[in-house]
C-alpha cells in the first residue's frame, strides 16, 4: 500500500490526477473502520490531513454565504462563530461520534462516504448546499441534491477532490434533531433539518437515515408555505401540526434493518419534524 | 454539567483502617493509612491500566512466533461434505493448517457436558463454529489462507426457536438431542388457587458480555512436542488446563497455564474458545503461536446471556401474601450445552425471588438452538428470573392496591425462612433492610423547566424538551447464590511465604478487573502484620483457585489466602515464643508488631522474621452442597446475597427514548473489605444491568448475528450513566471467612426490572420484554 500524504491542495490533486483509483482519506473516522473490518483493502492511499487549505473557513464578503472547508473538523463546527451564523450544523456537528470522532471528522468525509445516516447532510440537504469539486484539470460546483446519488455513492469523479460547500446564511431559525438508542456516540435511525428563511418566506425541511440518500420534503415544504406566513412567528394549530407531521411521515423511505424498523423510523422522523417546527415558531 | 458518574453517598458502617505514623524520605512526620482489610486500597494495577501501559493478554510478543487464525461456519446448520485446504497450503508464509483430523486427544470439549468440537467435522451447528484454523507468517496470510480454504456444505434449515425446539416431533441437531436440560420444582400445596391472581410472559433478548480486552492468547510449545505454555486471558485455568489436555492427548501436568493480562470476563472466558487451537497449532509447528480475535470474532468467539421466555403467575391473598408462583421457563441454550445445565437451576431455583413463598410448580427448559451458544455471564440464570418475578411484584402491587415498597415489605424474607427447594436460608437475609434503605435514599431534584437540553433524553441529538419528558421510579429487588451449586466442590488453594517482614503470596485465582490483586495483600497485611506483599505468577504449579465467577472469589481465594495467612502466622508465634520463652498463645499482631497480650514484650514482624522463612498452603472448601431430586427439592446452594434497586428514569413517551437519571441501592455485602472495589462493582454492575433493561442486545435473523460491533451492539456510555447513590450494608456472614459476601452479580440484576419498571411507572406500558426498544414504548 502507498499512502501519499500531500500539504497543499495543488499537490494532492496532482496525486489524484496521477492515480484516479486512489483512495482518498480525510479524518479516516469511515475508512479505517470499514479497513478494520477487512471491507475493503485499498492499495493506494492520499491522505488530506495536512492540506491545511482545506480546513478553512470563511464568509463572503456581502455576508450572504459561509463556506466550509472539506477538511474542517466537527468540534470546530461546535463552538465557532459558524455555530451562530448556521446554527443547524452546528448541532448536527455535535451529534457526531464521540469527541475524539468529532475531532477527526468532517463535513468532506460525510459527503465522500454519502450514507443516508451522515449527520451533516441533512443540514446541507435543507440548506441547499453547494459543493465544490476540484481536479487538476478545473472546478466544478454542483448542488448538494446532485451531488448525492444514492445508498454511499454521490457525484465524484475520480479524478476530484471534495474541496468545500457553500451554505447560504439565512435569516430564519434552523435546527436539527437526531433519534439514536443512545444518548450519545450513536448512529442516526432518524433525522431531522427544519430551517426557515424569512427573508423568502420559505420553509426548508430534510430527512436523515429514512431512505436511500436524504430526503428533502419538497411537497410538505410548498403545503406548508401556503398555510402559513414565513415571514414570522406563527401559531401552529394542533390540526397543522399533525397534518403536517403526516405529509413528512409520507415523505420519508425507511426500511427495516439491524438499528429500527420502517414503522418507527417513520414514526420518528415525523415526530422529530413536528417538533422542530413547533420551536421555529416558539416565540 | 454532570456527565459522570457520580457516586454521591457511600453509607460503610463499619470500615476499619488503622493508622500508624513513619518517617518519610524529607524526614517530616505523618499519618499513612495501611493497606489492610477495609482500607480504600488502590489497584496497583490502575494507574497502569489508565495510562495504556498494563500488557493485556493481547499484548504479549515472542520471536519467532507465527499468527493464528481461524475459519468459521457462515452458517446456522449445514452438513459439511468436503474440505479442501490445498489453495491455503499453496500460500507462501501458511506453516500449518489444522482440521478435527489434527485433533490428538478428545475432539469435543465442555464446561458441564463435553459436546462442542474443537473443530466441526460432519456437521456446524452455529454462524462462527470453528472449522480450521492456519498459522502463518502475518495476520494478512492467515487472512488469505482462511479465504482459500474451500469448504462446501450442504445447508440445512436450522432451528433457531427454542419454543419448536421443545417438540418431540423436531428433529435433533445433536445426537445428545436437543434439551439441554429439564428440572421441575415441585412444592408445598399445588391446588391453592389466591384470591389475587397476576400473571404474565416475559422476554429477555441475548446479551453479551462485551469485554474490552479481546480474547487472546500465546502458546510456546515445549521442544519434541512433549508439552506446552499457554498464557491466556481467561478466568479458570485449572479448568482450561484440564480441556485442553484431553484434546491434546497430553497428560495435565504437560499443559502449562499462565494467566496474561485480562481485560474483563462477566463470564464469557469461562468456556474454551482459542485454547485448544492455539496449543495444537504451537505443537503443530514447533513455534510459538499468538492468537488474538478481533471485535466481530469475539462476537462468534464466545457464550453470550441466555434469551429467555418466562411465563408466570402469582398466587396471593387480598393482602399481597404470595402463596404460590406457577412458571414455565424456557432458556436457549444454542447450539452446545456450555453452562447451560447450571444456568437453567439458576433460575428455576430463585424465581420465587426474595420473597417467601410456601408452594410452587416450576417447570424448567435449557434447549438446544442453531443461535450462538449461551452460557455464563454475570448473573448466571438469576437476571432473567428477576426480571420476570419483580415485574410480577409491580402487577401485584397494583392488584392489590399497594406501594411497590409496601408489596416487597410484606413478603420479605429472612433468614430461616424456607425456599422452594427447601433450603433453609441459613445466610445473613438482610431484604427488608436493603429495601427501606434503598428508599430512605433522597429522590433527584425534579427536572427543569430550563434543564440544558444536551443534559436531557436523547442528549445531543436534541429530540426532546422537558415538555416532552415524563418521569417514572420503578422497583428491583433480588436474591443470588454465592459459589458453585449441586454438590460441586469449587475449593480454592493459595500459598503463603514469610520471610524477612516480605509476604510472598501464590494463588491460581484469574484477575479479571474484580480487584483480587488488590485484596490478597490487603488480608495478608491484616493478618500478618506485615506492608509488603509480593504476588507471584497466576499458573498452574499452585492447586485450582476455582473460576472467578458466581461472586467467589472474595469468599473462596480470600479464605484460602486467609487460612494460609493464619497458618503461617502460627508458626511466626511459635518461632517467636521459642526464641523469646513465651506461649505462643499469648501473641498477637498489632500494627507491623507482635506483641504479649499479657506481657510488654514486643518486636515487629520485620525483625521476628528475619533470617526464617515460612511456608504454608491451604486450601478452602465451602460446605456441601446436595443435588436437586425429581422434584426440584435439596440444598443445592451454599449461600445468598440480597440487593434493592430504584431507579428513577426519564422517558420521552412519544419518542420511546428513555434516559436513567438516578439508581439507588443498598446492598447486603457482608462486610466492606475495600470500599472502592466495592462502589467499583455496584457501579459496573449497574451499568451492565441498565444495558440490558435498554440497548443491549445481539439481535439475531435466523442465527445470524446481525449486529457484531460495537457501532450496532450498543453499551451505555458515560452520558447514559445515572448518578448511582449506594448503600453497603455490612451484617457479617458467620459462613464466610471474611465475613464478606460476593459482591460481583448482584448489582446487575434488579437494576434491570428496576429500570424496567419506572419505564412502565412513566408510560403506563406493560413492556414484558428487555431490552425495551423504543417502539415498545411508542408505537
Amino acid at each position: 500500500m502507498t499512502v501519499a500524504v500531500p500539504t497543499s491542495l495543488s499537490d494532492a490533486l496532482a496525486a489524484i490526477a496521477q492515480n484516479p483509483a486512489a483512495q482518498i482519506i480525510q479524518g479516516g473516522t469511515d475508512l479505517m473502520v470499514e479497513i478494520n473490518f477487512n471491507r475493503r483493502k485499498p492499495t493506494d492511499v492520499i491522505a488530506l490531513r495536512r492540506v491545511l487549505e482545506l480546513r478553512e473557513w470563511s464568509i463572503a464578503k456581502d455576508g450572504s454565504t459561509i463556506t466550509i472547508g472539506a477538511g474542517l473538523p466537527y468540534a470546530q463546527m461546535e463552538d465557532d462563530e459558524i455555530a451562530r451564523l448556521v446554527p443547524a450544523l452546528a448541532q448536527a456537528a455535535r451529534t457526531v461520534g464521540s469527541p475524539q470522532i468529532r475531532a477527526a471528522g468532517s463535513i468532506g468525509g460525510n459527503l465522500g462516504t454519502c450514507s443516508p445516516a451522515g449527520d451533516a447532510l441533512p443540514v446541507l440537504s435543507a440548506l441547499d448546499a453547494i459543493v465544490h469539486l476540484r481536479s487538476s484539470t478545473g472546478a466544478r460546483n454542483i448542488s448538494v441534491h446532485e451531488f448525492m446519488v444514492g445508498v454511499k455513492r454521490n457525484a465524484r469523479a475520480p479524478d476530484e477532490i471534495i474541496v468545500s460547500v457553500t451554505l447560504p446564511i439565512v435569516t430564519g431559525w434552523q435546527g436539527y434533531a437526531k433519534v439514536g438508542v443512545r444518548n450519545a456516540m450513536v448512529i442516526s435511525i432518524a433525522s431531522c433539518c427544519l430551517a426557515v428563511d424569512r427573508t423568502n418566506s420559505a420553509i426548508r425541511i430534510a430527512l436523515g437515515a429514512v431512505g436511500p440518500t436524504i430526503i428533502r420534503c419538497r411537497a410538505t415544504e410548498a403545503w406548508l408555505t401556503s398555510q402559513l406566513d414565513l415571514s414570522s412567528v406563527n401559531t401552529v394549530s394542533t390540526n397543522l401540526l399533525k397534518e403536517f407531521g403526516d405529509r413528512v411521515a409520507q415523505e420519508a423511505k425507511p426500511i427495516d434493518d439491524h438499528r429500527s424498523t420502517a414503522v418507527y423510523r417513520r414514526h420518528a422522523v415525523s415526530t422529530l419534524a413536528k417538533r422542530l417546527l413547533t420551536r421555529a415558531n416558539t416565540p | 454539567m454532570k456527565n459522570t458518574v457520580s457516586t454521591n453517598t457511600v453509607s460503610i458502617n463499619t470500615v476499619s483502617t488503622s493508622t500508624v505514623s513513619t518517617d518519610t524520605i524529607t524526614g517530616t512526620r505523618r499519618e499513612v493509612r495501611r493497606d489492610i482489610l477495609g482500607a480504600p486500597a488502590l489497584r496497583p494495577d490502575g494507574a497502569d491500566k489508565v495510562q495504556g501501559k498494563f500488557a493485556f493478554s493481547s499484548d504479549i510478543w515472542a520471536e519467532h512466533m507465527l499468527w493464528g487464525a481461524t475459519l468459521r461456519s457462515p452458517h446456522p446448520y449445514a452438513r459439511i461434505v468436503s474440505i479442501d485446504l490445498s489453495a491455503a497450503f499453496d500460500i507462501d508464509g501458511v506453516e500449518a493448517i489444522i482440521t478435527a483430523v489434527d485433533v490428538p486427544g478428545k475432539k469435543t470439549y465442555g464446561l458441564i457436558s463435553s459436546d462442542q468440537p474443537v473443530f466441526a467435522s460432519d456437521f456446524v451447528r452455529y454462524v462462527g463454529e470453528p472449522v480450521a484454523c492456519v498459522a502463518a507468517d502475518h495476520p494478512e496470510t492467515c487472512r488469505r489462507a482462511l479465504a482459500a480454504i474451500n469448504v462446501i456444505y450442504e445447508v440445512l434449515t436450522p432451528l433457531t426457536d427454542p419454543e419448536r425446539a421443545l417438540l418431540p416431533e423436531t428433529p435433533k441437531i445433536h445426537p445428545d438431542g436437543n434439551m439441554l436440560r429439564y428440572q421441575k420444582i415441585i412444592c408445598g400445596d399445588q391446588t391453592i388457587q389466591g384470591e389475587i391472581i397476576v400473571e404474565n410472559t416475559y422476554e429477555l433478548g441475548m446479551q453479551d458480555q462485551a469485554f474490552l480486552g479481546l480474547e487472546a492468547a500465546m502458546a510456546f510449545p515445549d521442544s519434541g512436542g512433549a508439552g506446552v505454555d499457554l498464557v491466556i486471558a481467561t478466568q479458570w485455568i485449572h479448568e482450561d488446563q484440564k480441556q485442553i489436555a484431553a484434546c491434546l492427548d497430553l497428560p495435565v501436568d504437560k499443559v502449562r497455564v499462565t494467566l496474561g493480562g485480562v481485560g474483563g470476563a462477566f463470564g464469557a472466558r469461562e468456556d474454551i474458545s482459542l485454547q485448544v487451537h492455539c496449543c495444537l497449532l504451537a505443537l503443530k509447528t514447533s513455534r510459538p503461536i499468538k492468537m488474538q480475535y478481533s471485535r466481530e470474532e469475539s462476537f462468534y468467539g464466545h457464550v453470550h446471556r441466555h434469551p429467555a421466555k418466562i411465563w408466570i403467575r402469582h398466587h396471593a391473598t387480598n393482602e399481597g401474601i404470595i402463596q404460590r408462583i406457577e412458571s414455565k421457563m424456557v432458556f436457549d441454550g444454542g447450539a452446545y450445552a456450555s453452562t447451560s445445565a447450571a444456568v437453567l437451576i439458576n433460575g428455576i431455583t430463585h424465581i420465587q425471588g426474595p420473597y417467601k413463598c410456601e408452594s410452587a410448580t416450576v417447570h424448567g427448559f435449557a434447549v438446544r438452538t442453531n443461535n450462538p451458544p449461551c452460557g455464563a455471564m454475570r448473573g448466571f440464570g438469576v437476571v432473567q428470573a428477576c426480571f420476570a418475578h419483580e415485574s410480577q411484584m409491580d402487577k401485584l402491587a397494583v392488584a392489590c392496591g399497594l406501594s411497590p415498597v409496601e408489596i416487597r415489605l410484606r413478603n420479605a424474607m429472612r433468614t430461616g425462612d424456607k425456599l422452594i427447594t427447601g433450603q433453609v436460608i441459613e445466610s445473613v437475609a438482610p431484604v427488608e433492610r436493603c429495601i427501606r434503605e434503598t428508599d430512605a435514599i433522597p429522590m433527584p431534584v425534579p427536572l427543569a423547566r430550563d434543564a440544558n437540553p444536551l443534559e436531557l433524553v436523547g442528549g445531543s441529538g436534541l429530540t426532546s424538551l422537558p415538555q416532552n419528558i415524563v418521569r417514572g421510579v420503578g422497583w428491583g429487588v433480588s436474591i443470588k447464590n454465592l459459589m458453585y451449586s449441586e454438590k460441586f466442590d469449587d475449593y480454592a488453594t493459595a500459598r503463603c511465604q514469610l520471610h524477612d517482614g516480605i509476604v510472598n503470596l501464590k494463588f491460581a485465582t484469574a484477575e479479571v478487573g474484580q480487584g483480587f490483586v488488590v485484596l490478597a495483600p490487603q488480608i495478608a497485611r491484616s493478618v500478618l502484620g506485615v506492608d509488603e506483599v509480593i504476588l507471584d505468577p497466576v499458573d498452574t504449579r499452585i492447586g485450582s483457585a476455582g473460576s472467578t465467577s458466581a461472586s467467589r472469589q472474595t469468599w473462596m481465594s480470600g479464605g484460602a489466602v486467609d487460612g494460609a495467612c493464619r497458618l503461617v502466622r502460627e508458626q511466626l508465634f511459635e518461632h517467636v515464643g521459642k526464641i523469646h520463652n513465651i506461649d505462643p498463645l499469648r501473641l498477637v499482631i498489632e500494627d507491623t508488631d507482635i506483641v504479649d497480650m499479657i506481657g510488654d514484650f514486643r518486636i515487629s514482624v520485620i525483625d521476628a522474621s528475619t533470617g526464617a522463612h515460612f511456608d504454608q498452603t491451604f486450601e478452602h472448601h465451602h460446605r456441601p452442597t446436595e443435588e436437586l431430586d425429581e422434584n426440584g427439592q435439596g440444598n443445592c446452594h451454599v449461600a445468598f446475597a440480597f440487593v434493592a434497586h430504584r431507579a428513577v428514569v426519564d422517558v420521552d413517551v412519544e419518542l420511546g427514548l428513555v434516559k436513567v437519571i438516578q439508581i439507588a441501592t443498598a446492598q447486603d455485602v457482608g462486610r466492606v473489605l475495600n470500599p472502592i472495589a466495592a462502589i467499583g462493582q455496584v457501579e459496573g454492575g449497574i451499568a451492565q444491568g441498565l444495558g440490558l433493561a435498554v440497548m443491549e442486545e445481539i439481535v439475531l435473523d435466523n442465527g445470524k448475528i446481525r449486529n457484531p460491533s460495537f457501532t450496532d451492539y450498543l453499551l451505555p456510555t458515560t452520558l447514559d450513566m445515572p448518578d448511582v447513590i449506594a448503600v453497603l450494608i455490612e451484617e457479617p456472614e458467620p459462613q464466610a471467612p471474611l465475613g464478606a459476601k460476593g459482591i460481583g452479580e448482584p448489582p446487575c440484576i434488579s437494576v434491570t426490572p428496576a429500570i424496567a419498571a419506572a419505564i412502565r411507572n412513566a408510560t403506563g406500558r406493560d413492556l414484558p420484554r428487555v431490552p425495551i426498544r423504543p417502539q415498545d414504548i411508542c408505537l
